[in-house]
């Protein structure tokens, strides 16, 4: 194997990955040189969307692109959202909507769904249900997470129109 | 009681039948909760499998040297290598732990390796050479029983005749139908996986996602002839199980691996691994035969029922039994002769899945009814409220229901319940959705309703029992129970009951682990908020009247003056109130031992009191189907379920949107495609799985909340009636809208495309 080293900025700070393979995928570095197992590995092949992460504020899935392409972009994963003090309005409503069941999709789900809302901070529901079909979840039939997505986006514009009218 | 409110995040703790959040929900959303698959050890090794890719074959040879000699190889283990029980299995022990010279189906375990990164694993697994002699595969279930066996004890798993009241009973209506349903697979999104820590004990650590910490563990320790207290096994996060993490995966070959290298060993499957690695549902092969009078009353009914096990046993035995017992559907029919069978193929072994026998047989009798309904000119819910279930009524194995039986109530408030969907506006609303396939003009509606029923808990005389222990210690009540989560809120619910019984506000959950408590049984057959709730609610309720008698006594104070309340103990014939915390600054731990009534073997008939308690389901589904292209979309699904008592409404709502959707994905979407033995899709790109666009709004008409004798707070277990009903009600509403027998699910396009063709096959 040929060995390398590289840096990737995560979540606003920058990591060298040292003997790197270059057949490594975002995700598996990610997990296991970064050791930020937040991102998840159903099917490492873009199909389950639990792996989401955003590069350059894009969405995408990490398992399909070769972590040494990400050098040089901006990544956020599911560590990076909310802060240490207070998680995200997504994150809370999806505890508070009962959108979590077993958690495996979550992480996936909540880096779409902050994307999804800060493109478009009122979606109707098809619009969510098409953003969100990318990452499957085995467990809640997408009921609870789509009142997640309805209360996070509620929150959003009234946090919005309160700052507007101060 | 649809409308369920969000949650109330007040400073009081939710109680039982409140909203309660999951207390690992935070760690979930923060992507912090561990799962097997995030475990590591900085000294750790990955293994890997080496799987037969023929589904039959003799094994020449197997040669590991090249392999072994390989950089970061440690160690390469075959069926030579085991000294312990070479067989596992959850009811019998048929399957071995690596080939010993025959493979049963593609996928089997012939080697496994360990190595210092999962390349050099797969390099491994690669280099080792296998010499096969094939042997052409038993793919056809039909063929089992009078084909050569192809595993020691046979091809015939399990064999059933179940005969209730006499052999006769026809009425002026006969209505007849063969039936068929595909394989699938529980796909929960967390693979295998696991990590293997060897102990200075000459034991073995084994953190797993599994649904039956105790069962898996007695496999293990036997496995490795090892005593079981010297193989301890504690939950590893749990990615979602539905039936696939009830048989041992991996288990044996990470503890044998971490035994040989002495080092810590971490596996995972990969998705497609994942397909080969566990059970999935037994497809299912039904012949009904429904007798009635002209006023729809069921006089008899026939079916012979056969059920694909695959090459190994698993569960089989107990989905069989199912499958018989509960092929009638929730009525009363008074004469009624069933044969059931599950054979042994070289097919996937299959095993537990969500609803496990009751789905298969759902399918068919409630297209049985609707076909009676329609020979009868009769409403498809007027036959079924005429024929349906009352307490008191025995079911088809003669058994007398006991408790509670609300069948005419869900099916009723199902069918009442206002649909609340309009046609199809959008292109993307349409069959075939973001594919933009469909030509409005080709699509017709339908709508159906279906109905289901199944038991709750292990069942046939099977010693089905929870353990639990709380202790209280300066206010906090700590649980402890070996209940496997699985996703489905076990921990929200211990909590729940601490804090009712108790009046505590902080509960804390211990790790669930084989070695600081005794079995919780298995977190399936909808049976944890029964038996494991029960013995939560058990161990507490004896930590409340110790904390009682103590104060009593150490005040001088009459203990049947005592009460809890919230924070503290009163007495009702004084102003004396103590603080729980002060009161508990000496611990009180007790732990409790919860068992079902007892429940008892069929007799050669089929016959007896072999069920502990039964839950019961409708759905109704509207659908529109693309006639052109095949493509069905379900637009609208409507629930009513039997549940007991509401426990956590917010909960209960998320196991019937979510169970609703595994039966949606049955009825149109999943199927492991097997030919001649090998499965063609082994991959989340080609098994299809519902999206949130497959899956429309899940409406609950109502949650009958009939307390259920015996089930602790009245609740019944409530995770499979929601996979049962919903896959028959989308199968009969793409009939109601087309036309067509459909006969078989999942419903392919070409099903609907081209009938004539597949229905000659």
């Amino acid at each position: 194997m040929t060995s390398e080293t590289y840096t990737l900025s995560v979540n606003g700070n920058n990591y060298q990955v040292v003997d790197g393979h270059p057949s490594e995928s975002l995700l598996w570095v990610l997990r296991e040189r970064l050791e930020l197992s937040g991102s998840k590995n159903a099917c490492e092949e873009g199909e389950c969307g639990s792996c989401t992460v955003l590069v350059d504020g894009k969405i995408l899935c990490s398992c399909l692109i070769l972590a040494e392409t990400a050098v040089g972009r901006e990544i956020t994963t599911i560590e990076g959202l909310g802060s240490d003090a207070e998680i995200s309005d997504v994150q809370k409503a999806f505890v508070d909507a009962g959108a979590v069941q077993c958690g495996f999709c979550t992480p996936g789900l909540i880096v779409t769904i902050e994307h999804l809302l800060k493109e478009d901070p009122n979606p109707d529901e098809l619009t969510v249900r098409e953003a969100i079909s990318g990452n499957l979840c085995r467990c809640t039939g997408y009921g609870r997470i789509l009142e997640a997505v309805r209360i996070a986006s509620k929150n959003l514009t009234l946090q919005s129109k309160e700052e507007e009218n101060q | 009681m649809s409308g369920l409110q969000t949650v109330d995040t007040g400073t009081k703790g939710p109680r039982i039948g409140e909203n309660a959040i999951r207390p690992d929900g935070i760690p979930k959303v923060k992507g912090e909760f561990i799962f097997s698959n995030d475990l590591r050890h900085p000294d750790m090794l990955w293994g890997g499998t080496l799987r037969s890719p023929h589904p039959s074959a003799r094994i020449i040879s197997v040669n590991t040297a090249s392999a072994l000699k390989m950089t970061g190889v440690y160690a390469v283990l075959t069926n030579e290598d085991l000294d312990g029980m070479p067989l596992y299995g959850l009811e019998h022990p048929d399957q071995p732990v690596l080939a010993d010279g025959i493979v049963r189906y593609q996928g089997e375990p012939i080697a496994i390796v360990a190595a210092d990164h999962p390349e050099n694993v797969r390099l491994a697994l690669e280099a080792i050479d296998v010499e096969y002699e094939l042997i052409k595969p038993l793919s056809d279930s039909k063929l089992a029983q009078e084909t050569e066996a192809i595993h020691p004890d046979g091809n015939l798993i399990r064999e059933i005749d179940l005969i209730y009241g006499k052999s006769q009973g026809e009425g002026e209506i006969t209505v007849e139908g063969t039936y068929e349903v595909g394989m699938q697979d529980q796909a929960p999104l967390g693979t295998e996986s696991g990590m293997a820590v060897p102990s200075e004990d000459g034991g073995i650590d084994l953190f797993v996602s599994t649904q039956w910490l105790h069962a898996d563990r007695d496999q293990v320790a036997a496995c490795l002839n090892l005593p079981t207290e010297k193989v301890r096994l504690t939950l590893a996060g749990v990615g979602g199980a539905f039936g696939a993490r009830e048989d041992i995966s991996l288990h044996v070959h990470l503890c044998l691996l971490a035994m040989r290298t002495g080092k810590p060993i971490k596996m995972s499957y990969s998705r497609t691994e994942s397909f080969h690695g566990h059970v999935h549902r037994h497809p299912a092969q039904m012949w009904y035969r429904h007798h009635a009078k002209s006023d729809g009353t069921l006089t008899r009914i026939e079916a012979r029922l056969l059920l694909d096990g695959g090459a190994y046993a698993s569960t089989s035995s107990a989905v069989l039994a199912n499958a018989t017992c509960f092929a009638a559907g929730p009525y009363r029919v008074p004469n009624v002769e069933i044969h059931g069978a599950v054979v042994r193929t070289n097919n996937p072994p299959c095993g537990a899945m969500r609803g496990f026998g009751c789905v298969q047989v759902c399918f068919a009798h409630e297209a049985q009814m609707d076909k009676l309904a329609n020979a009868l000119g009769m409403d498809p819910v007027e036959l079924r409220l005429k024929n349906a279930l009352r307490p008191g009524d025995q079911i088809i194995t003669g058994q007398t229901i006991t408790g509670t039986a609300p069948v005419a109530e869900v099916i009723e408030t199902c069918a009442q319940h206002p649909s609340s969907v309009g046609s199809a506006s959008k292109q993307m609303e349409l069959p075939g959705g973001a594919g933009r396939t469909a030509d409005p003009k080709n699509i017709v509606r339908g709508e159906a309703i279906a109905v289901g029923f199944k038991n709750l808990m292990f069942s046939e005389g099977f010693d089905d029992f929870s353990t639990a222990s709380c202790q209280l210690l300066d206010g906090v009540a700590t649980i402890t129970c070996a209940c496997a989560e699985v996703g489905q809120g076990f921990v929200t619910l211990a909590q729940q009951i601490a804090r009712e019984i108790l009046g505590v506000e902080e509960v804390i959950l211990a790790p669930a682990s084989t070695a600081t408590v005794g079995s919780a049984g298995s977190t399936s057959a909808s049976r944890q908020t029964w038996m494991s709730g029960g013995a939560v609610k058990s161990a507490c309720e004896e930590v409340r009247i110790r904390l009682l008698s103590r104060i009593a006594e150490s005040h001088e104070l009459d203990v049947e003056s005592l009460v809890m309340v919230d924070g503290g103990v009163a007495s009702l014939s004084s102003d004396f109130f103590i603080d729980l915390k002060e009161a508990t600054s000496e611990p009180i731990e007790v732990e409790e031992v919860y068992r079902h009534i007892p429940t008892f073997p069929l007799n050669e008939n089929g016959q007896g009191d072999a069920h502990v308690s039964f839950a019961f389901s409708a759905h109704r589904a509207v659908v529109d189907v693309d006639q052109e292209l095949g493509l069905v979309k379900v637009v609208e699904l409507i629930t009513s379920q039997d549940v007991g008592r509401v426990l956590n409404p917010l909960q209960l709502q998320g196991q019937l949107e979510g169970g609703a959707a595994q039966g949606l994905g049955l009825a149109v979407l999943e199927e492991i495609n097997v030919v001649d033995g090998r499965i063609l899709n082994p991959s989340f790109t080609d098994y299809l799985l519902p999206t949130a666009l497959d899956m429309p709004p899940v409406e609950i008409a109502a949650l009958i909340e009939q307390p259920e004798p015996n089930a602790p707070f009245g609740a019944k277990g409530v995770g499979e009636p929601p996979a049962i009903s919903s896959t028959a009600a989308i199968a009969s509403a793409v009939r109601n809208a087309t036309g067509l027998e459909l006969q078989r699910v999942p419903i392919r396009p070409t099903d609907i495309v081209f009938p004539e063709k597949i229905d000659n096959d």
